[in-house]
């Protein structure tokens, strides 16, 4: 027995090594193909996130005329050091720009771009690409803060619309965020900018699942901020689980309705989905994938809105209110000449009292972000750095 | 009519306990049961997407071992899962049954980052050993508890241990949000990114050499320790019959106490193998499940150190093989996960086979019957 287990073992180890050397054999094929790109994504197309992620890359690889071969994917790579393998993995394969989508990934994409200089490293959401300062590692992100005020507006009117109809007196609006850092923050805050452009006396929970995907977590969520009296809510996490619920509620006949995020949330809430914030991610990756293969360098960072098409809202819901997509055009037109920025300072304050600078960004003290009487977001660099906590927001 | 009522029937087939089998017939049984297994996968396989089966497992093998990067992505998990399995054996051959090397694993690689955290500037050499020991002693800990209630107070086990798992994770959840980096975020990063303090330096060019190296000695010391020191022998005994180690007067408390200590030890330096040899990083996401996975590794090896590398082997090459067929074939994880549930269906099923004989009805001796 002890010998049968000892062939077996040396068998499984020969053709090992037999595979390892096939694969060098292989190896003047990887670097005569013309260019392959590489993606580490945290979950599947089944996660709305990831799904976004997925069909802007693939977009942006059919518009540069690569074919679907010269990119690939790679799915469910949790945020340790299985993201530094399979980068490390990606690069073996002969990739010349590697991407990673979720924030924990940011870490290990670091320590693998350190070890091949050759290769293009880009990852998404982080904020350590300037202050790490490598040749071939850069962040991108989106003004995402930019739709999701947009998403407010369309929350706001539809609110006022209740209020208006006398059927909601509290304006009372929720929000389900994933972690309580700077990304979310600068979210649920220009969510909630939008909604006081039209109901200047709406107020707002937050509450947090500390997870970016929890069905459970983020419809409990839901269930509770509707129990409290909110009768808007929006998301910052992934699952549909907070549409999900507030769509029971709607049904149940209570006037509650949400915002979604990522993709459109009308087949799970026809009834209460009004529409969601979502990332273009095909302008970051189109650009990017571009300026690696003309061998061009690529920025630290890289941030798009609605100037250059890198953010957007899904299609309206059947719900909204009246003159809503009129109002949505003039608001975008209004972002998109710089005449509104969302985080104008006289729009909101801090203890009563309008901020005229602010230098204690975590992981950014000391760098001012106020100026032109605005807080200048994904400017300095391209992940969200807004985490001032202002009046009118409590966090549960 | 009444007489046939009255007859007895044999059944068409029968289970009968084996007195013995011969080494080629069990391991023959075992083979069939991996074939069976590779059918029925290629005929999912096929069926539901149409891709030849073949390729898929060509694919899964490059996945696992395709490259010189991946043989040792692949070894370094198989070292961990091995490394676990190895804790768990004492506990186990004692018949008592730690289901808690999740936690254990998660008390040692707490002991681990905080090490590398606060004494960050300990010179190499030194730090690997503080942080080697201070995960051992927190794993032999979270062993010890559930040791001494049981001894003391005849507390189940099971439960106990399983509970334990869930104090680690909400310690480990705790320390990531004393450790986070960026505030808020929930994630640690990486630990030492610059200086690679508490690291597992490269040995022979290869970054997981060590990680070999110190689970192989591991797994020899655990052998030899189960198998020819008196304490091994004492543990078989206690596992066999506690009356008669009763009897043979050795004190069972203080070898279930011994005993545990030294199951969650090793554990905890699994823990250490996670977070300096790997990760470098601390999650509650660190353990991962292996834990339990390698319950089936020091089961089906029925604690034989050395085939619980095989064992190991074999789940990690299913691990890393989805990972690729997930990536060139688009399918998603769950055709891996299917894959994975019929291995272990029929390998774990086929021991039924090997532990009993089906004895069909004999068609010679109902003729004779009649």
């Amino acid at each position: 027995m002890k010998k049968l287990l000892a062939i077996t073992l040396a068998l499984v180890l020969i053709v090992a090594l037999a595979a390892c050397a096939k694969e060098k054999d292989n190896g003047g094929d990887v670097t005569t193909d013309d260019f392959k790109v590489g993606i580490i994504l945290i979950g599947d197309e089944n996660e709305g996130y990831t799904y976004s992620h997925i069909e802007g890359i693939r977009l942006a690889v059919a518009a540069l005329g690569l074919s679907e071969s010269q990119l690939i994917l790679k799915y469910d790579i949790p945020e340790d050091e299985k993201c530094y393998d399979t980068a490390v993995d990606l690069a073996e394969q002969g990739c010349k720009v590697i991407f990673a989508n979720s924030f924990g990934h940011e870490s290990y994409l670091i320590q693998a771009s350190k070890e091949y200089p050759d290769i293009q490293f880009v990852h998404a959401t982080g904020q350590s690409a300037a202050r790490e300062n490598l040749p071939n590692f850069s962040n991108h992100f989106t003004r995402i803060f930019e739709a999701r005020y947009v998403s407010g507006v369309v929350a706001g009117m539809k609110l006022k619309e209740l209020m208006d109809d006398g059927l909601v007196d509290d304006p009372h609006v929720g929000y389900v965020g994933a972690y309580p850092y700077a990304e979310v923050v600068s979210g649920y805050t220009a969510f909630f900018l939008g909604v006081r452009s039209i109901v200047p006396e709406a107020y707002m929970d937050v509450i947090y699942t500390n997870s970016w995907f929890d069905m459970t977590a983020e419809a409990e969520a839901a269930n509770t901020l509707m129990a409290r009296g909110c009768v808007i809510l929006s998301q910052h996490a992934d699952s549909t689980g907070a549409p999900g619920a507030v769509e029971d509620a709607n049904k149940g006949g209570k006037p509650v309705y949400i915002v979604g995020y990522n993709v459109s949330m009308l087949n799970v809430a026809p009834n209460a989905a009004l529409t969601s914030p979502t990332n273009v991610w095909e302008v970051n990756y189109e650009t990017i994938i571009d300026l690696v293969m003309k061998g061009e360098p690529v920025p630290k960072d890289i941030a798009t809105g609605y100037a250059e098409g890198g953010v957007a809202i899904t299609a309206l819901g059947n719900s909204v209110a009246e003159g809503t997509a009129a109002r949505v055009e003039e608001i975008i037109a209004a972002i998109k000449s710089g005449a509104l920025h969302v985080f104008a300072t006289n729009t909101w304050t801090v203890g009563g009292e309008e901020l005229e600078s602010y230098d204690q960004s975590w992981g950014f003290e000391g760098t001012e972000l106020i100026w032109d009487g605005r807080f200048n977001e994904s400017y300095v660099i391209s992940a969200s750095l807004f985490d001032i906590r202002i009046d009118g927001i409590t966090e549960l | 009519m009444k007489q046939k009522l009255k007859e007895h029937k044999e059944p068409f087939v029968r289970i009968a306990k084996r007195v013995k089998i011969e080494w080629w017939k069990a391991w023959g049984i075992r083979g069939i049961a991996l074939v069976g297994a590779l059918l029925v996968c290629a005929a999912i396989i096929y069926a539901v997407v149409a891709l030849n089966p073949l390729q898929v497992y060509k694919a899964m093998f490059e996945g696992a071992f395709g490259t010189n990067k991946r043989l040792w992505v692949t070894i370094r998990d198989m070292m961990m899962l091995l490394c676990i399995g190895v804790g768990l054996a004492p506990a186990f051959k004692m018949r008592f049954w730690n289901i808690g090397a999740e936690g254990q694993i998660l008390a040692g690689a707490i002991a681990s980052a905080a090490c590398m955290i606060y004494l960050g500037t300990l010179p190499g050499i030194l730090l690997l050993l503080v942080m080697f020991l201070c995960s051992a002693v927190a794993g032999g800990l979270w062993g010890l508890f559930p040791g001494v209630f049981k001894a003391k107070w005849n507390t189940n086990e099971t439960l106990f241990t399983l509970m334990m798992n869930y104090i680690a994770l909400q310690l480990v959840a705790f320390f990531v949000a004393l450790w986070e980096n960026p505030r808020g975020s929930n994630k640690v990063g990486i630990i030492n990114p610059n200086t690679r303090a508490g690291w597992f330096p490269p040995l022979f060019g290869q970054d997981y050499a060590l990680n070999v190296i110190l689970v192989l000695a591991l797994a020899a010391i655990m052998f030899l320790y189960l198998k020819y020191s008196k304490q091994g022998y004492e543990i078989a005994v206690v596992g066999e019959s506690e009356n008669t180690a009763r009897y043979a007067g050795i004190r069972v408390p203080s070898v279930v106490i011994r005993t545990m200590t030294i199951s969650g030890a090793v554990c905890g330096i699994a823990g250490f193998l996670v977070v300096s040899g790997a990760s470098h990083t601390i999650s509650i996401s660190s353990a991962g499940g292996r834990g339990f996975t390698a319950i089936i590794v020091a089961w089906l090896a029925k604690f034989n150190t050395f085939v619980m590398i095989l064992i190991a082997g074999l789940l990690v090459f299913l691990e890393k093989g989805a990972i690729e067929i997930a990536s060139r074939f688009d399918l998603n994880n769950f055709v891996s996960q299917m894959i994975m549930g019929i291995l272990l269906f029929f390998i774990i099923g086929c021991e039924f086979f090997i532990q009993y004989e089906l004895k069909f009805r004999d068609k010679k001796h109902k003729e004779a019957q009649a």
